[in-house]
């Protein structure tokens, strides 16, 4: 019993300690973060905050034509020797009489109007000779055009008649957008184009790579020493191949190109080609396994389809950039449907080449893993320890001596020995190493390694926000909301893969479990148990994602980005709070209702 | 024939051992009953039989190929021979149900030709015969999750069949469903094995099931045989050394 009353009394200090430790937190938050109450009590500060939030109610979307009356009165100050005579007044439009005539200056007098507009406000000025006026009060007219103003003549003595002028504006027509609505809704409309183009770019590139980071697929991926050794020795070469090959049919696809004829001739033959030579390569199923000889001739037909494929692809490329080009003058205001066709067009044409060689690594590194699978099967152990050794050698070797080459290209040490021999003798030896360590059976977890590279470089990438990154690309394709796209769709790249990832590795084992028993292969377990689970989270993902960017792409523009941020930041700058408070406005009708779609969308889709 | 032989499996991390030295044959065309409690290894013996989990020790054997040896690509060849049924049937329930039958035959199919979902046409014609076969031919292009659990588990089978199976590895596939649909389902199972010859392992809970379904019976007590036999062999001291001293026989 007496236990358990020191327990509790323990527990209430320790208690009382953490709630002391909170409010000690607290404190130090409050001194680092200046919390100031004095200032916001200050008059100075509240009649500023009046002033901009008056300004940010009355945003400057509507606007009237103007007509600007100017009044005119002749004033003498001081009074003259011999006294004012001042012609009488046309009282058929509006004027002005000042009491008394005429007054020293510094002196107080009254000036009264009549015949204005009714309910009109403007300055009343005083004009020297010089022509540089000075205000001396505001007028406001009442419901028949009448008012009284009580001002202090200028310290301006002069011999000669001056100049009273009450200037006051009319509003001319209707009310119609002002110059900034205007711009403002251009902005908008280039604002929601970029979060559209950046969120299709981004989930793009997102969905595949989010594989490579979901653990439940990429941790069964494991292959011995021999196979990842030849691996990583073919993975350049093979991207080198697809390069050149890229290159070869880029080459001959430039030679069709030159008249439209061949080009469209080429392109209906050559697919229908591919089909056949695929139909036949790649039979739909097979219960025995073919002989050796048919199974080479299918891989030299699958090559020279994989070629074709290529040339294809450039084919259409200069197609689409040629149909494009020319559609932009017959078009004329609709000319940028021609440019669209044209860019896409051109875009093909510069993912062929990495297209083609990230194929080529990819055949190359299947087939060397494969290879290294058979060494360690087939071949004495002798025999498979001393390939390892020395491929293990030549594998450490290349991956230091690529990673020195990443890093010089960096810093630009420029000294070949730092950058390229000693990290190649390092990696050989370690490479030499682990092949002489490991034992040859031992199954490395590969995928794992990937699975944890491509996690770290989602979290690292992703806690960089776009507002950040798109600094790079300002510098790089230049001030404007194309380097706001790159921005935020390398962001959406990032952050997405991660969350799509995610949703992978939620998916449920027993689909999983069942397909693969059946003999599917990894692919298609992939495409038979994963996706189809995967599809209502990736496609509510992409509309949360569609969400922050419509946010985002509102506010990239203060680092350079483009949309309406690019216009908020001017005229915040340029205090012209009534016309940010336009733009505000833009940004939260914008935000709101895209938020409102895209869950009525999400509502629709799942 | 399908031979098990001092299959050992240990779980890490824990080292839980789930199966230890289990050896058996199971000759072609057998019904072979597993039972056991709850935790007792059936379910990692027939995942081991197609290694759907690794063992850790021991070998298995299909008509004299060692699949505990088995690369990947071999692999694909021998898990297309077995066919597998689940106790939560395992369909992917957002497919429809023709696309979860096809999917027993995607060991067979170009991998090339899946990435853009195509089928031979004798598979899809195979699919729908499956199906009328287990009595959902009608159900074909309705999503999965839209049947009700007997119905899913008749898919479940109709998969395993269009693998050609020399062999079906069974996991508990009444368990989740009632008395009745569960008579239905196991005697699909026993058609399959009477008419086709398919060797059948199935995992239960139910004695009277085992006593009027299978041919033999392997028990499990904490990974071990505990008893190897016919299913009219159990008497009260074999069963409560199957299933522990406090357990009753019901019915």
């Amino acid at each position: 019993m007496a236990m358990k009353k020191q327990r509790s009394l323990l527990k209430s200090i320790l208690l009382g300690l953490v709630i002391l430790l909170v409010l000690v937190i607290y404190a130090y938050g409050f001194q680092v973060t200046k919390v100031n109450l004095d200032e916001t009590r200050e008059p100075r500060r509240q009649t500023q905050l009046t002033r901009i939030l008056r300004a940010l109610a009355r945003p400057d979307i509507f606007t009237y034509d103007k007509e600007e009356f100017v009044v005119s009165l002749a004033v003498y100050t001081p009074c003259p020797a011999d006294g004012v005579t001042l012609p009488e007044p046309d009282t058929s439009g509006p004027y002005m009489i000042m009491t008394p005539v005429c007054a020293d200056p510094k002196s107080e007098v009254t000036v009264e109007g009549f015949n204005f507009e009714p309910n009109i406000e403007g300055p009343l000025n005083f004009i020297p000779p010089s022509g540089v006026s000075l205000q001396m009060g505001a007028i406001q007219t009442d419901a028949d055009g009448h008012f009284i103003a009580t001002v202090e003549l200028p310290k301006r003595p002069d011999t000669v008649a001056q100049e009273i002028r009450a200037v006051t504006r009319r509003n001319i027509g209707g009310p119609h957008f002002s110059k900034n609505a205007i711009e403002t809704w251009a902005k908008i409309v280039e604002t929601v184009f970029m979060a559209l183009l950046a969120t299709t770019l981004g989930v793009a590139i997102a969905i595949p790579a989010s594989f490579l980071a979901a653990r439940n697929i990429m941790t069964p991926i494991t292959s011995p020493f021999t196979s990842m050794a030849l691996s990583i020795l073919t993975l350049p070469i093979g991207a080198f191949i697809g390069a050149r090959a890229a290159l070869w049919m880029r080459a001959l696809s430039d030679r069709l190109t030159g008249n439209i004829w061949v080009n469209l001739l080429a392109l209906a033959l050559i697919p229908g080609l591919i089909w056949f030579g695929l139909r036949w390569a790649l039979p739909p199923e097979e219960v025995k396994k073919p002989s050796q000889g048919l199974r080479i001739a299918r891989l030299l037909v699958m090559f020279a389809m994989s070629l074709l494929v290529i040339l294809v692809l450039f084919l259409i490329s200069a197609l689409m950039m040629r149909i494009g080009q020319a559609l932009v003058p017959p078009l004329k205001d609709l000319g940028f449907l021609g440019k669209f066709v044209a860019a896409l067009g051109d875009i093909l044409g510069l993912i062929t080449p990495l297209l083609s060689a990230l194929v080529g690594a990819g055949v190359l590194v299947s087939a060397s893993g494969r290879l290294g699978q058979w060494i360690v099967e087939h071949s004495s152990a002798a025999l498979n320890r001393s390939a390892n050794l020395v491929l293990g050698t030549a594998a450490g070797a290349a991956l230091f001596a690529m990673l020195g080459a990443g890093i010089d290209w960096l810093y630009q040490f420029e000294n070949l020995a730092l950058t390229l021999v000693i990290p190649a003798i390092v990696g050989g030896v370690l490479g030499a190493v682990t092949a002489i360590v490991l034992s040859r059976r031992a199954t490395l977890p590969i995928g794992f390694v990937i699975y944890t590279i491509m996690r770290t470089l989602f979290n690292g990438l992703r806690s960089i926000e776009s507002l950040v990154m798109v600094i790079v690309f300002t510098v790089w394709v230049g001030i404007g909301p194309f380097a706001g796209v790159l921005a935020l769709a390398l962001h959406t790249i990032v952050s997405n893969a991660k969350l799509y990832s995610e949703q992978v590795e939620a998916i449920m084992a027993g689909p999983l479990e069942a397909v693969t028993a059946t003999g599917a292969n990894r692919l298609q377990t992939i495409i038979y148990a994963v996706i189809p689970q995967i599809i209502p989270p990736y496609i509510s993902y992409t509309m949360y994602r569609w969400d922050i960017n419509v946010r985002m792409s509102t506010i990239i523009g203060f680092a350079g980005g483009g949309g309406i941020g690019f216009l908020l930041i001017q005229n915040i700058n340029l205090l012209n709070y009534r016309a940010a408070s336009a733009q505000m406005l833009a940004i939260a009708v914008v935000v709101a209702s895209m938020d409102y779609i895209s869950s009525k969308l999400r509502e629709k889709a799942i | 024939m399908l031979k098990i032989q001092h299959l050992t499996k240990i779980y890490t991390p824990g080292d839980v051992l789930a199966l230890e030295d289990v050896s058996f044959d199971a000759p072609p065309g057998q019904f072979l009953a597993v039972i056991g409690l709850s935790g007792s290894g059936k379910s990692t013996l027939l995942r081991c039989i197609n290694r759907l989990v690794e063992p850790t020790s021991g070998k298995v054997f299909l008509d004299d190929i060692d699949v505990t040896a088995a690369n990947n690509d071999e692999m694909r060849l021998i898990r297309r021979r077995i066919g597998m049924v689940f106790q939560h049937f395992n369909l992917v329930h957002r497919s429809s149900v023709l696309t979860n039958v096809l999917a027993g035959r995607l060991g067979y199919v170009n991998p090339f030709w899946s990435l853009v979902n195509r089928f031979p046409k004798v598979d899809v014609e195979k699919a729908h015969r499956q199906l009328e076969r287990v009595g959902i031919g009608d159900k074909a292009n309705v999503r999965a999750d839209n049947l009700s659990g007997g119905q899913q588990q008749r898919v479940g089978i109709a998969r395993a069949l269009m693998q050609d199976p020399d062999v079906i590895l069974a996991d508990e596939p009444v368990a989740s469903l009632d008395p009745v649909l569960a008579h239905s389902i196991m005697q699909y199972l026993e058609k399959i094995n009477k008419e086709d010859g398919v060797t059948v392992l199935c995992s239960l809970h139910f004695l009277d099931l085992v006593h009027r379904y299978a041919d033999r019976v392997i028990a499990l007590n904490a990974g071990r045989v505990v008893f190897d036999g016919l299913p009219k062999e159990i008497d009260d001291v074999k069963f409560k050394e199957i299933y522990g001293q406090d357990a009753e026989r019901v019915g």
